[in-house]
């Protein structure tokens, strides 16, 4: 088998299964910021269970993504050598910067958080879950920064072969960086937001009667409503529009435009295709709002896939499902969290049993969503690793063989399904065995 | 700063950063290494609680020399990361199982299943502790790298890095962390507590100097490289000092069940073993085993631009105080022996 493919197997498996926990991660620390403060400084024995039981959840999830995450940072040396030594003096940084600015900060406090209840004063304790938070999502920026620079490349010169950069500032805030780091913060909050919920309704099917429970369920629908609100708009619409700015080919490819044109429809949905030409069947379209989304006027032009090289397409079926997904999915977390925040309203949350079933399936799923997104950015921005600077075919390590690939994917892999069974089977456990408050 | 001042500063910042690697999770290494030893599983516990509160953020320093080698000397990194591949890839699979293991343990009141773990925990610490030592034994007596027009490339094999040398360096390190983490565990077990971690550490500090002499010898045979400038280096009779005086001292605390400082004297000594070992190699990062002069990564044909050396230092200068700061502070609030509140179980 091909090299090329088979690292881009191995990185995809790894970095998909590692980003299944950052995102519980950093929802979930910035909460119980939240809940650790009623519990510490108001008194509230309900706040203070329900903390005890989500810093369980956020052990086993922190755990794991650390674990799973050791990978990434020695497969670009590994797996792409050639990669490596061409953007080194650019993407080492902010991974450097990413250990020391918020490694050390999530890691440190974790240690504290989880053992050093009664080791230090509430003031204390309480900051070390705060800098739990502030931690994981300081990591969040610094490694956003780096695949952001691969997106849309910025501070930097071209010599003797490889990037040098000229500008550190640039480089950081280069033109996707802060867009994309919002988003991701924004539905990294859904995501632990919809996890506590999730928990919260196993919690109550175990005991309706549970105070622990129907708090946690609260919290979780109004900041569940409120994030999932915020991924679509600001975060996520100006997100798209920095892509149609800067990545016209990947924008097309996500949106589904094939010819370029004025009055650029928005495809809500169709059935994409490659073969023999990218196109889409079956769709439903609302007339010029692409160009108003892209670019502020429905006169607006906006750039085709057809209007780019057949070489220098990303593979359109792919990234148009997953955005389609990624959206869909987005728009299905703002309904139910704002249908349970209507019943928490109008006090018939408790009551309906019907919407806790329906709320714990979609728990889950921004989870999932996160994944479609990274799916998104990822192959949209094939057949480049560095968007027109690199491609992808030419950043491999040229003397590890195609056999000590498939041997470190069967090794890593086998591992890692383990521990999503492992994970599940026991966040699912911690839920139950908490049925008593 | 010029960019060699820079380039010789990194070298530098890079042996401080395996340095701490090396002291703070040796001994968690080293606890898992030992732990081995104990039958009795309520005391194969004790080693892990010693270092559940720390461990982990001990293993960043892991992640700070990667992200350090990336950012400072790209193809280094480059070079190494792919042609150890497979053994690099041992290595994560055994860290994933360390970093699981105190999390999973106590989540099932099974006697097969925590015992499962006990031993992952276990021989995870022990393969990665000898693998780091082949690791760096390679890059010591050199290892084939060639200098293309497009930059450097491996020519070598997995098998081909499990020469005699190396892996007398990796028993070094294993009994180097084995000796280290007695003391540290000494300091944490419960009042009245017998453990075998106790009298395992003259055993492994022993065996540590033992190997570390053979491997001297050793070294002047397959890598008589390594000792060409030292005699007119003065750092070299400094750390040469410090590393026999510790030698001499572990045993002597030790014995007097002055855990505390002989945890000290090993850390020193670790320092010391590893500025040796930096100052032998000095200015080379990755020797060439195929053509020494001319096809070696040193310092200064393998790293960044000066500015993105520059921009990198001033973050460590920005990072580190702060780092330390609160490392100290943790470290502090949970000193002394393990409280059973404490433990996982």
């Amino acid at each position: 088998m091909d090299p090329v493919l088979l690292s881009r197997i191995q990185f995809a498996l790894t970095v998909g299964f590692h980003f299944l926990f950052p995102p519980i991660t950093i929802g979930l620390a910035w909460l119980l910021v939240g809940i650790e403060y009623y519990a510490a400084f108001k008194k509230s024995a309900v706040c203070e269970s329900i903390a005890r039981v989500f810093a369980k959840l956020l052990g086993l999830t922190f755990a794991i993504g650390v674990a799973s995450g050791i990978v990434m940072e020695f497969q670009f040396g590994t797996n792409w050598a050639r990669y490596s030594a061409f953007v080194g003096d650019i993407f080492g940084a902010p991974l450097a910067a990413e250990a020391l600015f918020a490694f050390f900060l999530e890691s440190s406090f974790m240690g504290l958080y989880l053992f050093g209840r009664n080791r230090v004063s509430k003031r204390v304790h309480w900051f070390s879950i705060l800098m739990v938070a502030l931690g994981s999502t300081i990591s969040a920026f610094w490694i956003i920064v780096a695949n952001s620079w691969q997106q849309t490349p910025a501070g930097y010169t071209l010599e003797g072969g490889r990037a040098v950069l000229t500008s550190f500032g640039d480089a950081v805030f280069n033109p996707s960086t802060l867009q994309r780091f919002f988003h991701t913060i924004s539905a990294s909050l859904t995501a632990g937001a919809f996890f506590m919920g999730g928990i919260a309704v196993i919690m109550l099917f175990r005991n309706p009667a549970s105070e622990v429970a129907r708090k946690a369920l609260k919290i979780a629908l109004v900041a569940g409503f409120i994030a999932s609100l915020s991924v679509l708009f600001p975060t996520g619409h100006l997100h798209a529009e920095q892509v149609a700015r800067t990545q016209p080919e990947k924008f097309a490819s996500f949106e589904g435009l094939i010819e370029g044109t004025t009055h650029a429809p928005m495809i809500v949905f169709g059935i994409p295709s490659d073969s023999p030409e990218p196109s889409v069947s079956y769709r439903i379209e609302i007339p010029s709002l692409l160009s108003w989304f892209a670019h502020g006027s429905a006169d607006a032009f906006v750039k085709g896939l057809k209007d780019f090289p057949p070489d220098e397409r990303p593979p359109f079926s792919l990234t148009f499902i997953s955005f389609h997904t990624m959206v869909g999915l987005g728009l299905l977390f703002i309904a139910v969290s704002l249908l349970g925040v209507l019943l928490l309203w109008t006090k018939k949350l408790f009551a309906s049993v019907w919407f806790q079933k329906i709320f714990l399936l979609v728990s889950p799923l921004p989870l999932i969503a996160s994944q479609f997104g990274w799916i998104t950015a990822e192959v949209g921005r094939q057949p480049w690793v560095v968007y027109r600077l690199l491609r992808t075919t030419d950043a491999v390590s040229v003397t590890v063989s195609a056999g000590e690939i498939l041997l470190s994917i069967i090794l890593i892999g086998s591992i890692e399904l383990f521990l999503l069974i492992a994970y599940v089977f026991f966040t699912l456990k911690i839920a139950r065995s908490e049925v008593r408050q | 700063m010029s960019l060699e001042t820079l380039q010789v500063l990194w070298f530098l910042l890079f042996g401080v950063v395996l340095i701490a690697y090396s002291v703070l999770d040796g001994f968690d290494l080293g606890a898992g290494i030992l732990s081995l030893f104990e039958k009795d599983p309520k005391k194969r516990q004790i080693y892990m609680d010693a270092i559940a509160p720390v461990w982990d953020a001990n293993e960043v320093w892991l992640l700070t020399a990667g992200g350090a080698l990336f950012a400072a000397f790209p193809p280094v990194y480059a070079v190494t990361f792919s042609g150890f591949y497979l053994a690099f890839f041992l290595v994560l699979a055994c860290l994933i199982f360390r970093a699981v293991s105190f999390e999973l343990k106590h989540r099932m009141d099974s006697h097969r299943w925590q015992a499962f773990w006990d031993y992952a925990f276990g021989f995870s610490s022990l393969v990665v502790s000898i693998l780091y030592g082949v690791a760096i034994g390679n890059l010591l007596q050199g290892v084939p790298v060639a200098k293309t027009d497009t930059g450097f490339e491996w020519r070598g094999d997995f098998f081909g890095l499990l020469r005699p040398f190396p892996i007398l360096v990796g028993l070094i390190t294993l009994a180097m962390f084995a000796a280290h983490a007695s003391f540290y565990i000494s300091i944490k077990a419960p009042e009245g507590m017998e453990i075998r971690a106790s009298k395992l550490g003259n055993v492994f500090w022993m065996l540590w100097v033992v190997l570390f002499v053979l491997g001297t010898v050793v070294a002047f045979i397959v890598a008589p490289h390594l000792f060409a400038s030292l005699p007119s280096n003065p750092l070299f009779y400094l750390f040469l000092v410090l590393l026999l005086a510790s030698f001499v001292f572990i045993p002597v605390f030790a014995k007097n069940n002055r855990y505390f400082k002989a945890f000290l004297a090993s850390s020193v000594a670790i320092a010391s073993q590893i500025a040796l070992a930096g100052i032998s190699m000095f200015p080379r990062m990755v020797p060439s085993s195929l053509d020494l002069e001319n096809q070696s990564l040193t310092i200064f044909n393998a790293s960044s631009s000066r500015l993105t050396l520059f921009v990198m230092f001033v973050i460590v200068l920005i990072a580190l105080p702060i780092v330390l700061a609160y490392t100290a502070f943790i470290f502090k609030v949970f000193r002394g022996r393990i409280r059973e509140e404490e433990s996982y179980s």
